[in-house]
C-alpha cells in the first residue's frame, strides 16, 4: 500500500465574548426567545449603519497578540456577498484584503513532541443567522436573526497540521488559550467554538499538495478526531481505486459515522469580496497595541509553568487545576489566602496543600458553564479550614467534614469546629491514656514491634486514631507511641 | 468586433450568483452593456498609479468605534410583520435542505 500524507489545515469560527453585537446595540445573550434581539441594522434593513463595536475590537486584537500575531495599524471590512436565508443583506460584513491579525502561530504538543503550527491570520467578522428546522408546521425554515451580527474572529491555521491527532491537539490548545484570555467561552455544543478542517492527501515526500474537501459541521474534539480520520480513509480509498479526490464541502454526520458531500455549493464559493462602503478602516496605532499586550492575562501555559516553580505543584495537578480559568483562579486566590494566613508558610508548600485539597474535595462540587463556574465555598473559606488544620486546632480527615459540613451550611470552619466539637485532641494526658489501651488490647503487634517490625507502628496510629474518631493530634500520637514502645 | 472584456459565460455565471435569469437575447444585451462598461474603466489602466496609495475610503477617516452597551432593541411584532410570513417567531421561507445525503 502506498503512503499517504495527511496535510490539515483548520478554520476556526469563534464567537466574541461582548455584550453587544458587532455593528449594533443588540445583546448578544444566548437563549432569548427568537428575534427579540434585533435592530435594523442585524435585520440588514435598507439604510441601516454599522458602526464596530470597540470592545469586540480590542477582543480580537486579544486573540492576535495572545497567538503571536502581528496587528494591523490599518485593516479594513469587505463584504463577502452569497444568498441564503440565513444572510438578509445579502452579504457578510467580513475582512479579506487587510485583515486585524496575521502571521501568528501556536505551539503544539503531540506524543512529547513539539510543533509550532503556523496562524495565517485572524479577521474579525459577524455571525449569520440561525436557520430552524422542523420547527411549527413544518413545511417551512424559520429564522432567528438573535444570532445574527454576532461578532467572530476566524482564526485560519497554515496547512501545517499532519494528523486527527495533531488536529485535536491544536484545537485545544486554542479553546484554552482562548477562554483564558476572555475572548470565548469555548462552548463547542452551543456553536461558540466553530471548526471547519480543509484536509487532502499526497503521497509521502511530495511537496504539492493534493485536492482538498472542506469538512464543516464538526462541534466536538471527538468528531473533530473521527471527522478528520474517516476523511483521510475516504481520500485514501478514492486514489487507491485509481479515482480522484473531488474539491468539495462535506459534512459530518455523527449518527452514520461519516463524511457526505454538500452538493451544489461550489458555485456559492464566488464570494466577490470588495471593501464595505458602510465602514471606513479600522485604525490601530503602535501605542494602543503595546497597551493591549500590556493588558494581555497570563496564558494558560505560562500560568501552569509558574504553579510548577513557584506553588509547588507537579505537571498533572497543574493541569488539573487550569482545566477551566475560574478554577484556575480559584486556586490561585485559595493558596494567596492560606500562605498569608498561615504563619511562616511558604507559597509553594501553601500552593501544594491547596491544590490537592481542591482536587480531593473541591472539584466535585463544582460546575461550570461556559467561562463561568460555581464553587460551593469562596476561596479565602478554603484557605481559612487549611489554616486550623495548619495549627493543630484539627487534622486533615476531620478537615474532610468539616469541609462537608461548610459546603452544606455556608459557615465558616473556625464556627462548624467551635460548635460541632470536632477541635483535636492536642491533650497529652488524653493521647497517653488512648495509647495505653490500644497497646495493652494488642499484645501480640506489640512483641512484634518490639522484635524489630516497626511497620506496626502504622497499625496503633490507626487504631488510636480510629478509638478518637480522628480527633487525636497525628503527630503527637506518633511520638506518644514511640516513647511508650521505645522504652527499656 | 474586438474580443469582449466579459465572455457570455462570465455573464450567466454572474447572473447565477445573483439569481437572475436572464433568456439568451438579455445575456447577449448585458453582455455588450458590460463591455461598454469595462472598456471605459480600463481607460484607467493607462494611468501609471504605482506611487499612489490605494484608496480605502471615499472618505479620509477612520472608523469610529461604539461602546459595548446595549440597547434596546425593535419590537418583535413590528418587524415580523414586514415579513412575507412568520411563524413562532421566526421568518418563514421556503424549507432549506442544509445536506444532500
Ligand atoms: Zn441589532
Amino acid at each position: 500500500m502506498a503512503g499517504y500524507e495527511p496535510v490539515i489545515g483548520l478554520e476556526v469560527h469563534a464567537q466574541m465574548r461582548s455584550r453587544t453585537k458587532l455593528f449594533c446595540g443588540c445583546p448578544t445573550d444566548y437563549g432569548a426567545p427568537p428575534n427579540e434581539h434585533t435592530c435594523p441594522v442585524c435585520l440588514g434593513l435598507p439604510g441601516a449603519l454599522p458602526v464596530p463595536n470597540e470592545k469586540a475590537i480590542e477582543l480580537a486584537v486579544r486573540a492576535g497578540l495572545a497567538l503571536g500575531c502581528q496587528v494591523a495599524p490599518h485593516s479594513r471590512f469587505a463584504r463577502k456577498n452569497y444568498f441564503y436565508p440565513d444572510l438578509a443583506k445579502g452579504y457578510q460584513i467580513s475582512q479579506f484584503e487587510l485583515p486585524l491579525n496575521e502571521k501568528g502561530h501556536l505551539d503544539i504538543e503531540v506524543e512529547g513532541e513539539a510543533k509550532r503550527i503556523g496562524i495565517t491570520r485572524i479577521h474579525v467578522e459577524e455571525d449569520a443567522a440561525k436557520n430552524l428546522h422542523g420547527i411549527g408546521s413544518g413545511a417551512v425554515t424559520l429564522v432567528d436573526f438573535n444570532r445574527a451580527g454576532t461578532p467572530l474572529i476566524e482564526i485560519v491555521s497554515e496547512p501545517d497540521l499532519r494528523g486527527a491527532d495533531e488536529a485535536e491537539a491544536y484545537l485545544k490548545k486554542l479553546r484554552d488559550i482562548l477562554m483564558f484570555i476572555g475572548v470565548n467561552d469555548g462552548n463547542l455544543e452551543e456553536g461558540s467554538f466553530r471548526c471547519d478542517a480543509n484536509v487532502s492527501i499526497r503521497p509521502a515526500g511530495q511537496t504539492e499538495l493534493g485536492t482538498r474537501a472542506e469538512l464543516k459541521n464538526i462541534n466536538s474534539f471527538r468528531f473533530v478526531k473521527k471527522a478528520i480520520e474517516h476523511e483521510i480513509a475516504r481520500q485514501e480509498g478514492v486514489l487507491q481505486g485509481g479515482g480522484e479526490v473531488v474539491q468539495e464541502t462535506r459534512t459530518w454526520l455523527e449518527a452514520q459515522n461519516k463524511t457526505v458531500s454538500m452538493r451544489g455549493k461550489e458555485e456559492a464559493h464566488d464570494y466577490r469580496y470588495f471593501p464595505d462602503p458602510d465602514l471606513p478602516p479600522l485604525a490601530f496605532d503602535a501605542k494602543r497595541i503595546e497597551a493591549l499586550r500590556q493588558a494581555l492575562p497570563e496564558l494558560p501555559e505560562a500560568k501552569r509553568a509558574r504553579w510548577q516553580k513557584d506553588l509547588g505543584l507537579t505537571e498533572y495537578d497543574a493541569g488539573v487545576l487550569s482545566a477551566h480559568p475560574e478554577v484556575a483562579k480559584y486556586f490561585e486566590a485559595a493558596a494567596e489566602a492560606l500562605a498569608k494566613r498561615a504563619d511562616k508558610m511558604k507559597a509553594s508548600e501553601a500552593g501544594k496543600k491547596v491544590g490537592n485539597f481542591i482536587q480531593s474535595e473541591v472539584l466535585r462540587h463544582v460546575s461550570t458553564d461556559g467561562l463561568s463556574a460555581t464553587f460551593p465555598v469562596g476561596p479565602s473559606a478554603v484557605a481559612g479550614l487549611l489554616a486550623v488544620v495548619e495549627d493543630g486546632t484539627i487534622n486533615g480527615k476531620i478537615a474532610k467534614k468539616v469541609f462537608a459540613t461548610m459546603v452544606d451550611t455556608g459557615k465558616s470552619a473556625r464556627a462548624i469546629i467551635d460548635e460541632g466539637g470536632f477541635a483535636q485532641v492536642t491533650d497529652k494526658g488524653a493521647i497517653e491514656d488512648e495509647v495505653r489501651r490500644v497497646l495493652e488490647a494488642n499484645p501480640s503487634q506489640v512483641q512484634q514491634y518490639k522484635g524489630g517490625k516497626t511497620g506496626v507502628l502504622g497499625f496503633f496510629v490507626g487504631q488510636v486514631m480510629k478509638a478518637t474518631q480522628g480527633a487525636a493530634n497525628p503527630k503527637m500520637v506518633n511520638e506518644t507511641l514511640k516513647r511508650l514502645l521505645d522504652a527499656p | 468586433m474586438a474580443e469582449p472584456k466579459i465572455k457570455l459565460d462570465e455573464v450567466l455565471h454572474v447572473a447565477e450568483l445573483a439569481r437572475l435569469q436572464l433568456s439568451d437575447d438579455e445575456a447577449r444585451q448585458m453582455q455588450a452593456q458590460l463591455d461598454s462598461i469595462l472598456g471605459y474603466l480600463a481607460e484607467l489602466d493607462e494611468l501609471d498609479v504605482s506611487d499612489v496609495e490605494p484608496t480605502f475610503h471615499s472618505i479620509p477617516m477612520d472608523a469610529p468605534l461604539r461602546r459595548d452597551v446595549p440597547v434596546p432593541c425593535s419590537d418583535r411584532s413590528e418587524i415580523l410583520a414586514e415579513a412575507p410570513e412568520s411563524e413562532a417567531g421566526g421568518f418563514a421561507v421556503p424549507l432549506v435542505l442544509e445536506v444532500d445525503s
